[in-house]
């Protein structure tokens, strides 16, 4: 247990409004793609909010049986998809022991909404007196974690972390220290939401935060967050062990730091933005001058990107003039507890291909957010190390680094 | 003063720590604080059946800087129902 190893992710998998792949995510991200569009579930029309990132054309019949769709909200359906994606590329084998090692760690804001709201709709305005004897199966806040580990037969500790906005962040970042650690021998992680639901949009739209176009990040004129929804997940394992069985490295997790604001529950601190992007920096054994790339937590709300703009300005000093800093919120929405790795994987891709991916939708500079964030095309720049920012409401911060390999 | 006005001044009243609130006060100036200004619009939107397309994020958005202007704003919708 007295084990300090490097951290290499071997695979990544994702469901997203801008690809079902990590491949076809990656291609839409460097060609600064929008997944933002009109909502289309059931009863949308009781909304006053007419745009969101929704995973289309996703059908889960074509991944699962009867038997698992009957047990399975949309956020569980997302999270499985993306860890066999994972899972496939790392080309690893969980048997002789492996399995009893390997940890599940899946972070999500808010659990089954959909089931969450199809049920109570049938109670509270159709007037039934029961719900679908599977309601809490679907609905709670471990059911991606124990699927995807039911799935793939992975038999060590599995649970969810809950941090909001930045669960996907911590979920990693907690699996990356254990991985490190030598408390296990390979990880499965990440975050998914499936939050785009009728009762949950109108809970944001009574919090007056939300654009009725798309986000723009950064940009003058912006006017909030737009939701969005997906999954993503990684493989994480000891370097050693990855080389070992010949595997293909597409980066290492470096460093992982988080903070708590401790002061409001919904307004940013960029305090405690900057504990964490430190704590990132010194677990890493990083200097701010190493890092050439953030992708942002960069919400589209006015409040937001001042605070993180501020923040980057304490941390990187004169090197902040000359990071690369965009949002992918511009072009996935606001994923919540998955948004994490969703941006995590943009990172690794900013890393792994050398590109990194735009803030679409920016209009121009607000004098307050005075960075390069990378407006509306993808750029080709060497990336040695990237960050991933989450702050949460809450005031719960997590950033991960990752490190270019070979 | 029209009895939505009044109505409008007295929900205001509410989250101002009851301090005596004029047409010409700022929100601000009052104390009212981004989720008091959210919880006030909701329950001026119960209060007038009506809905008030505000957002927050909206730096354009100056009908909501004095109470005068969110009582001139709600006369404007409540008109509009009938």
């Amino acid at each position: 247990m007295n084990a300090v190893n490097r951290v290499a992710i071997t695979g990544a998998g994702i469901v997203s409004p801008i690809g079902h792949t990590t491949t076809d995510y990656c291609t839409a991200l460097k060609k600064g793609q929008t997944g933002i569009g009109p909502i289309t579930i059931p009863y949308a029309e009781e909304l006053y909010q007419k745009v969101a990132a929704e995973v289309r054309d996703f059908d889960p019949a074509q991944h699962f049986d009867t038997r698992q769709l009957a047990m399975m909200d949309r956020v569980s359906h997302f999270a499985v998809v993306a860890a066999r994606e994972a899972i496939a590329q790392a080309g690893i084998d969980f048997a002789n022991g492996l399995s009893e090692r390997t940890a599940t760690i899946i972070g999500t804001g808010v659990g089954g909404q959909t089931t969450h709201d199809d049920q109570f709709r049938r109670l509270y305005k159709q007037g039934m007196p029961r719900t679908h004897p599977l309601t809490i199966p679907r609905l709670m806040v471990n059911a991606p974690a124990s699927q995807i580990s039911m799935d793939r037969g992975l038999r060590g500790p599995a649970f969810a972390v809950a941090s909001a906005c930045a669960s996907a962040t911590h979920a990693m970042g907690v699996a990356f220290h254990m991985v490190r650690s030598g408390a296990v021998a390979c990880a499965v992680t990440g975050g998914t939401e499936a939050c785009i639901s009728v009762g949950t949009i109108k809970a944001w739209e009574a919090m007056r935060v939300m654009a009725p176009d798309t986000p723009r990040p950064f940009s003058k004129d912006r006017k909030g967050m737009v939701i969005g929804e997906g999954a993503a997940v990684i493989v994480l394992e000891p370097l050693e062990a990855a080389q070992a069985r010949g595997a293909t490295i597409l980066a290492e997790i470096v460093g992982f730091g988080m903070s708590a604001d401790a002061k409001d529950i919904t307004s940013p601190d960029h305090n405690g933005m900057v504990r964490a992007i430190e704590g990132a920096l010194t677990d890493a054994k990083l200097g701010a001058g190493d890092i050439q790339y953030i992708n942002a937590h960069g919400t589209g709300t006015t409040a937001n990107d001042v605070a993180e703009t501020k923040a980057i300005r304490q941390v990187f000093r004169e090197h902040a003039d000359k990071l690369a800093v965009s949002s992918t919120k511009s072009m996935v929405g606001h994923a919540l507890g998955a948004s994490g790795a969703l941006e995590f994987v943009a990172a690794l891709m900013a890393v792994r291909d050398q590109i990194v991916p735009p803030t679409i939708g920016y209009l121009g500079p607000d004098p307050a957010c005075d960075l390069d964030y990378v407006p509306n095309e993808a750029r080709k720049m060497p990336v040695d190390v990237a960050l991933s920012n989450s702050f949460a409401f809450g005031g719960l911060n997590a950033v991960l680094a990752v490190k270019r390999f070979g | 003063m029209s009895d939505v006005a009044a109505e409008t001044l007295a929900i205001i009243a509410k989250h101002t720590k009851d301090k005596k609130v004029e047409l010409t006060d700022k929100l601000a100036d009052l104390g009212v604080e981004s989720l008091d200004v959210i919880e006030m619009v909701m329950e001026l939107e119960e209060k007038f059946d009506i809905h008030i397309p505000f957002n927050a994020n909206d730096t354009e958005m100056k009908d909501f800087q004095t109470a005068g202007d969110i009582v001139t704003a709600i006369e404007k919708l409540v008109a509009a129902k009938t």
